[in-house]
């Protein structure tokens, strides 16, 4: 099913069109409302009119998380308070949060594109849908439980904790979708065998999952223990939240709300815009947001971008899965390591809990990389020598994946911390001068 | 004499052994001998007790990973040669030994042997 045919599946000329006309509004709009951009676009000697169709995107400056820092709290917004009806803040570990108001329009704008998200996993009327992505200052929950009300399904607002309530409830209320983290996901199945139900008491038959990078071997073990079908969900709340790209039935690549979002993908170190297919940093910008309109913000999660009409029907382009985002990137020994390829090694081992850590530190100006993992309960056996086997095929796997060697630390299953939100797997104590 | 071993798998971490212990005399399990196989970051505590199933079921709820172990329990008196006469009858059976432990006290030694074949090892030794 396809939630808004016109818009999701419009012939390439039709999007360029739509894309040039609302490019030459958003410049517009910002420039006289945003001194921050006027500014920007002053000192490169360009103007509005300059702008005329999408492909002149690349004459725009970008924005980036620290212009959203520097100009905190409101110095980007657009729009006059009054118009302002909601506020979201990202998590801000270091420095200034970011703060995001959105418009009344711009709220209609994020549940539309969340109800076509949910609609391409399959969500319906007859659906009943758990939200457990936190709710709050975060996009998530609140993101989601707007488009599950849009679509018209029956929205269960979960958010996070209390997760063997939450079980009781999916079985009871006979709750068929889940939004949550793919962390959660596989916290929830440990929750079930805890309790003594299978994935069949529990009937899950869609998953959103999202808000963190996975790998595709992830989405095999959560789809096996959970007994549903894992979507992802794409989005950042610089942009929207949840809804900004979403896979389809054919779950080759996720589609981007074109209409909405403009993507590009540039290389990081050139900031030069790069033809589709080739990897980079992926770029967006809001085409018809209020509150906060961003030109070419930079996400910092790298991935490909892919065109051509989807079997599904559609025609927007569709995003790769992302590598990890650049800020996820540790530099061990001079070698590029991203945590999705410990995740994608560890999971295809069945010995081992799909829970890992890496801890990194410099010892005598050496890099070390320890990798902690789980050893599964029915993997464990009396025998030191082949719990040494274990530690060390997965040593070997590590090392021709990563090209550098790993110390493998085996732990107690259960005894590395859960999530409930977004995961934690890397602890870096190097400190760098 | 065979009988039951419970092995735990453990990390590395402070007061780990100790939470062992805790909970098996909070439900009443002796524990008659144990050993402690170690490496850097792990080791496997191996366990006699008094009641190897309960305890490893109670363990198993307190979500450690625990296996149950086939192991010849042995007697010998507590004297000079004693053990060696016993090896030297494995040795004749061609029975390899993975692990064994030992405590002597008085008149007797106690013996845990875990061979790689428990059938060929009772035999070998008669019991």
């Amino acid at each position: 099913m396809i939630w808004n045919p016109n818009k999701e599946c419009m012939s390439r000329d039709e999007m360029h069109a739509l894309q040039s006309k609302r490019l030459q509004k958003l410049v517009t709009y910002v420039y006289h409302n945003v001194p921050f951009y006027r500014n920007k676009m002053q000192a490169m000697d360009l103007s509005p009119e300059d702008i005329r169709s999408i492909d002149d995107i690349v004459k725009l400056p970008f924005t980036t998380k620290q212009d959203l820092r520097d100009n905190y709290p409101y110095g980007l917004q657009a729009a006059p308070a009054s118009e302002i009806v909601r506020v979201h803040a990202s998590s801000g570990t270091t420095g200034n949060p970011t703060i995001v108001g959105y418009t009344r329009k711009d709220l209609a704008v994020w549940s539309e594109v969340m109800a076509r998200c949910l609609t391409a996993y399959g969500v319906t009327r007859e659906d009943t849908f758990s939200v457990a992505y936190g709710y709050g200052l975060f996009t998530g929950g609140l993101g989601a439980h707007y488009g599950v009300e849009n679509l018209g399904a029956t929205v269960i607002p979960t958010s996070t904790g209390n997760t063997e309530k939450h079980i009781r409830l999916i079985r009871d209320l006979k709750v068929s979708g889940i939004a949550c983290t793919p962390s959660y996901a596989l916290y929830l199945a440990e929750t079930l065998d805890k309790m003594g139900l299978t994935k069949e008491d529990i009937g899950l038959r869609i998953g959103a999952f999202g808000a963190e990078p996975w790998t595709e071997n992830m989405r095999k073990e959560i789809e096996e223990r959970l007994g549903l079908k894992g979507y992802n969900i794409y989005g950042l709340s610089e942009i929207m939240g949840p809804g900004v790209s979403y896979e389809c039935q054919e779950q080759n690549g996720s589609h981007i709300c074109e209409d909405h979002f403009y993507p590009e993908i540039i290389n990081p170190d050139t900031l030069e815009q790069l033809p589709r297919g080739q990897q980079g940093e992926l770029v967006f910008t809001t085409l018809t947001k209020e509150g906060m309109p961003l030109l070419r913000y930079r996400t910092k999660d790298l991935c490909t971008l892919m065109e051509g009409k989807c079997a599904c029907g559609r025609t927007a382009v569709r995003m790769g899965r992302i590598m990890g985002r650049s800020d996820d990137m540790l530099i061990i020994r001079g070698i590029n390591v991203f945590p999705s390829q410990v995740e994608s090694v560890i999971l295809e081992m069945k010995e081992f809990e799909p829970q890992y850590m890496l801890v990194v530190d410099r010892v005598n100006n050496l890099d070390t990389l320890q990798v902690q993992v789980e050893v599964r309960r029915d993997f464990f056996t009396d025998d030191i020598g082949s719990m040494l086997g274990m530690k060390k095929r997965l040593a070997d796997r590590l090392k021709s994946v990563l090209s550098i060697s790993a110390d493998v630390k085996l732990m107690e299953p259960g005894s590395i911390e859960r999530s409930q939100g977004k995961g934690k797997h890397v602890i870096d104590n190097r400190i760098l001068k | 004499m065979t009988i039951k071993q419970v092995s735990v798998f453990l990390e590395n971490k402070t007061g780990r052994i100790n939470e062992v212990t805790k909970i098996l005399s909070q439900h009443g399990i002796n524990m008659h001998a144990f050993s402690m196989a170690e490496t850097p970051d792990f080791g496997i505590l191996r366990l006699i007790v008094s009641d190897a199933d309960k305890a490893a079921e109670i363990l198993r709820g307190a979500d450690f990973a625990v296996m149950l172990t086939d192991v010849i329990h042995l007697h010998c008196p507590n004297e000079a040669g004693a053990l060696g006469k016993i090896l030297e009858q494995l040795a004749t059976a061609e029975v390899s030994i993975e692990y064994m432990y030992a405590f002597a006290e008085g008149d007797i030694a106690n013996i845990v042997v875990r061979p790689t074949d428990i059938e060929r090892c009772e035999k070998a030794i008669g019991c």
